[in-house]
């Protein structure tokens, strides 16, 4: 039987300022029950206040064998790195 | 920040990314716990009884979904809500317990089933067991946590500032308890022939044990200010079942009750032949292992 229901992706929000993170996945019939699946399933221990469930079929990947011409390429440009800045030490989180 | 492990970001170790904090405390910490000048404790450890009982008593029920629901999903889901409801119990039995001189294990391992005042909806069988299946189960969890939504609303502004605290804790619990009951009804009702026929019957086999949810109880009765007259509740009960069962495309079933003994039935400790089987399995532990704890 859960072969029959679609494969929903979880992605869960913290806590408010932070970006959604995706946590993993599940089956259910359709939106909202994946909404309520998500619920129950991943915000458990108190890990959330927003939940996002995007159908696993829409999300478009890139593919493994793509990996070196998708990314190798930035791998030597280090002029993109911000590394030439001195960081202030009471900045978080930059 | 390692991105090896999504769960990481969220399980780290700053209590900032916690959606709440992780700084738990007792669920009624704070909380007044002097009797309120004027009930009759006896009578206010009573009422604390019903409603714990039929948490307990639905939340055991419940708990024999456990590794048997159609899907995972669902597995956790309805252990999610037994665990909510296990919590309102040991509240209220605590509460009763302070009447009675007895810790929340005695009152809940060490009661005969003379003693325990649930309600029959909360301890019939509607599956896994042979009396009902997951159809059967929604039906009894959407008419049960429907009804006690609707107490507990009401229990809020209980002069007993426990049974206060417990209702307005317990509130945000059940509205979503009866918001899972009715998606699945909605869905069942309104989805295949076969699903449809189920959930159908399985209202059919919880529709007598509803009547007993209205009936008023000479202790409520006396606790007026304190506790919730069930018969208050029922037009807004049978207005959102319904509704419920309209958009599902579901038929109420004809008002049948189902038998009492000599006018008395859960409420007085008088029970269906199911309860025997729940407790012994219930309280089996504690009474071959006295004072067992975990």
């Amino acid at each position: 039987m859960s072969t029959s229901w679609p494969l929903w992706e979880v992605f869960v929000r913290g806590k408010r300022g932070l970006n959604h993170v995706h946590v993993g996945s599940l089956h259910a019939p359709d939106a909202e029950m994946a909404l309520r699946n998500a619920r129950d399933v991943y915000t458990r221990r108190n890990e959330g206040v927003s939940i996002w469930v995007v159908p696993a079929a829409s999300i478009t990947a890139s593919s493994p064998d793509e990996k070196d011409p998708f990314f190798a390429p930035s791998g030597d440009k280090v002029y993109r790195h911000p590394t030439f800045y001195s960081i202030p030490e009471d900045v978080p989180h930059l | 920040m390692s991105f090896d492990n999504a769960y990481e970001s969220l399980l780290g170790h700053e209590d900032a990314h916690w959606a709440f904090g992780t700084g738990f405390s007792e669920a009624l910490s704070g909380v007044n716990r002097e009797f309120p000048a004027g009930v009759d404790r006896d009578d206010l450890a009573a009422y604390c009884l019903m409603l714990g009982d039929d948490a307990l008593i639905f939340s055991q029920r419940l708990s024999e979904w456990c590794s048997r629901a159609p899907e995972l999903e669902e597995d956790i889901a309805l252990a999610n809500i037994a665990l909510d409801l296990l919590g309102q119990a040991r509240m209220l039995l605590t509460r009763a317990g302070e009447v009675l001189g007895k810790s929340e294990d005695e009152l809940a391992y060490l009661r005969d089933e003379r003693e325990f005042r649930n309600v029959h909806l909360a301890e019939i069988d509607c599956g896994p067991g042979p009396g009902g299946d997951f159809g059967t189960t929604i039906a009894r969890l959407l008419v049960f946590s429907t009804w006690r939504l609707a107490l507990f609303s009401r229990l809020r502004g209980s002069a007993d500032p426990v049974l206060a605290a417990v209702a307005e804790k317990g509130l945000k619990e059940i509205a979503y308890h009866r918001d899972h009951a009715a998606q699945w009804t909605v869905r069942l009702g309104d989805g295949t022939d076969e699903s449809h026929r189920r959930m159908q019957a399985g209202l059919e086999r919880v529709w007598p044990f509803v009547d007993e949810l209205f009936a008023t109880h000479a202790v409520e009765a006396r606790l007026a200010g304190v506790a919730v007259d069930p018969a208050s509740v029922r037009s807004e009960v049978d207005g959102v079942l319904d509704a419920v069962l309209s958009a599902a495309g579901l038929q109420r079933p004809a008002d049948t009750k189902a038998a009492r003994v000599a006018g008395m039935a859960g409420r007085d400790g008088v029970h269906t032949e199911a309860m025997g089987f729940l407790l012994a399995e219930l309280q089996h532990l504690h009474r071959s292992l006295p004072g067992a704890v975990w």
